[in-house]
């Protein structure tokens, strides 16, 4: 790893400063993407700033009935919090899903937003690579593609975001509190990551030197409808393949709304509420959740070897919203998929 | 705060932490990880470095109590952390119960894993999630045995979890010790 300054900050504004004045800094939370990158050389900082002395580390219920969560909770805090795991429990599954329990414990909020993708040109420093090196080339198209996107990509960059928290919060409908040398603003989930277009060297719609200081889920409903389905090459501690949060809400036996976004497949979590629309009114059944999947799997293109992520997701949104819609969301600890 | 001028030569920092049980004042240059802090600095060679990028457990370790990969931990950020390794468990003659467990089960070939493996079952116990077999496999996922050794290691976890006393060896209550 290449040597880099080093400032602990004490306060936001602090924080904030010592971003936004140097092109070469970075903030630093749990560490556990960041260090990981910077030893491979993909990221080279000239000065890490230390956030995690912050005062970002509550949740607090908002006036409307939601949560606020700072930035600085730590994913296995989040996942297992009584209020989360009772009104929120598609994101309790989807954190729960993701990486392993020592990694769920370094892992903060802010920080699992704003995790790299898992691309492995991007990691090899030796490769070109657009997001690492912009104008340098994209080594994945004609490559390695397995863990690539199939919605959303663009002749720069075919590269997918790798975060299973951020396809519950896409789903929920999350809102991004950010903090930046201009001051505070929100933005919704959806505007928070971006696609790759000819500028996939950014991630994601924040400025430099702008902090995310929480994340706000608005009030609870879906009760136990729901389900976070992880389709991967191994049964735990491996990335996603393709993903999916689901969420109804049922009126008798019809669906009066539902929520379905993927992960594994497209520069950020996969949501499209024409595909929800199409099952306002529903009775649940494989046929209704086909045709919502072919929606949202509208325009899906494969890069040849992963061809099978098309079919494989259309199939994952199936049995997600019929998990979803019976109650009986996927257990994180067996993974037998009922 | 330190003023923020990149491109100049990194200052080291100066950091106080303790390492089971012990304080240590020390001047690091930012890019020391925890994990080589440990075993390069303290000499503490017990936590292992496996793949030094959080894919495989050896480096576990408790901060605070809680279990991490040191690999992936600057030690300039752990300023007043607790550590405690494998080291700080037990000793030969005071085996910790869940080290007590993995040797009463043969849960371990070569041994590579198992400091992180133990300190990672000690973390997840602490953590109270684990509640069987079932749960145990998928709370220690992070900890992989190229050795293989996962049917002995979840078996020395269960018998610590249910607190019973490790059948060849005439250690205390598992459970007084957790
Ligand atoms: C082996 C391995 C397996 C994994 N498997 C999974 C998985 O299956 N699913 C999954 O979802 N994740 C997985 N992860 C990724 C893990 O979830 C992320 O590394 C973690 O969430 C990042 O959080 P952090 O706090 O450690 O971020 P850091 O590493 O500290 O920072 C990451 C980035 O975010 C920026 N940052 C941090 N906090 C803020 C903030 N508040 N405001 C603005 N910028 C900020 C940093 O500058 C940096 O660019 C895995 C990681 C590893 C190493
Ligand atoms: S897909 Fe994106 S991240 Fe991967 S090599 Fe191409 S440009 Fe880089
Ligand atoms: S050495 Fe830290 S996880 Fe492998
Ligand atoms: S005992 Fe050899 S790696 Fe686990």
């Amino acid at each position: 790893m290449i040597n880099f300054g080093y400032t602990r900050a004490a306060t936001i504004g602090e924080a904030i400063q010592a971003v936004a004045g140097d092109p070469q800094a970075r903030f630093i939370a749990g560490g556990t993407n960041l260090v990981d990158l910077m030893k491979y050389g993909v990221e080279r900082p000239g000065r890490l700033v230390d956030i995690t002395r912050l005062p970002l580390k509550h949740m607090e219920d908002t006036p409307g009935g939601g949560l606020k969560i700072g930035a600085l909770v730590p994913n296995s805090d989040l996942a297992y919090d009584a209020r989360v795991e009772r009104d929120y429990p598609l994101l309790s599954s989807a954190i729960l899903a993701g990486a392993s329990a020592q990694l769920r414990n370094a892992a903060t909020t802010g920080g699992n937003l704003l995790q790299r993708t898992r691309c492995y040109y991007f990691y090899d420093a030796a490769a070109p690579c657009n997001k690492r090196e912009p104008g340098s080339g994209c080594s994945a198209i004609g490559g390695v593609t397995r863990v690539h996107a199939i919605l959303g990509a663009s002749s720069s960059c075919i590269a997918t975001h790798p975060s299973d928290m951020c396809v519950a919060l896409a789903a929920l409908g999350a809102t991004v509190h950010v903090e930046g040398p201009d001051g505070a603003r929100t933005v919704a989930f959806e505007d928070f990551h971006r696609l790759p277009g000819d500028a996939p060297e950014k991630d994601n719609t924040l400025a430099h030197g702008e902090m995310v200081t929480a994340i706000e889920l608005p009030a609870p409903r879906f009760g136990s409808n729901h389900s976070y389905l992880k389709l991967r090459d191994r049964l735990s501690y491996a990335f996603a393949l393709v993903s999916v949060a689901a969420a109804v809400e049922l009126d008798g036996d019809r669906i009066a709304e539902a929520r379905v976004a993927l992960g594994g497949v497209a520069h950020k979590p996969w949501r499209v509420p024409e595909a929800e629309a199409l099952l306002k009114g529903e009775t649940p059944s494989p046929d209704a959740f086909g045709k919502a999947a072919d929606r949202l799997l509208e325009g899906a293109v494969g890069q040849g070897e992963n061809d099978f992520k098309i079919e494989l997701a259309r199939r994952a949104v199936i049995r997600a919203l019929s998990q979803a819609a019976a109650g009986t969301p996927q257990v994180q600890s067996n993974k037998i998929v009922n | 705060m330190s003023p923020a001028q990149s491109g100049s030569a990194p200052e080291p920092v100066s950091v106080t932490l303790s390492v089971n049980g012990q304080t240590h004042t020390l001047s690091l240059e930012p890019s020391v990880t925890l994990l080589d802090l440990l075993r390069e600095r303290l000499h503490l060679t017990g936590s292992k470095k496996g793949c030094d990028q959080g894919q495989c457990g050896a480096c576990t370790v408790l901060v605070d109590g809680r279990r991490v990969n040191s690999c992936l931990q600057l030690a300039v950020m752990k300023d007043g952390a607790e550590i405690t390794t494998i080291e700080g468990l037990g000793t030969p003659d005071r085996l910790h119960p869940m080290q007590a467990a993995f040797i009463a089960h043969d849960a371990f070939q070569c041994g590579y894993c198992t400091p992180g493996q133990i300190c990672s079952a000690v973390g997840m116990l602490g953590e109270g999630h684990a509640h069987g077999p079932e749960e145990i496999r998928e709370l220690m996922s992070g900890n992989l045995c190229r050795c293989g050794a996962y049917t002995n290691i979840v078996d020395a976890i269960e018998d610590a979890r249910r607190g019973r006393e490790a059948p060849t060896l005439g250690t205390p209550s598992l459970e007084a010790a957790e």
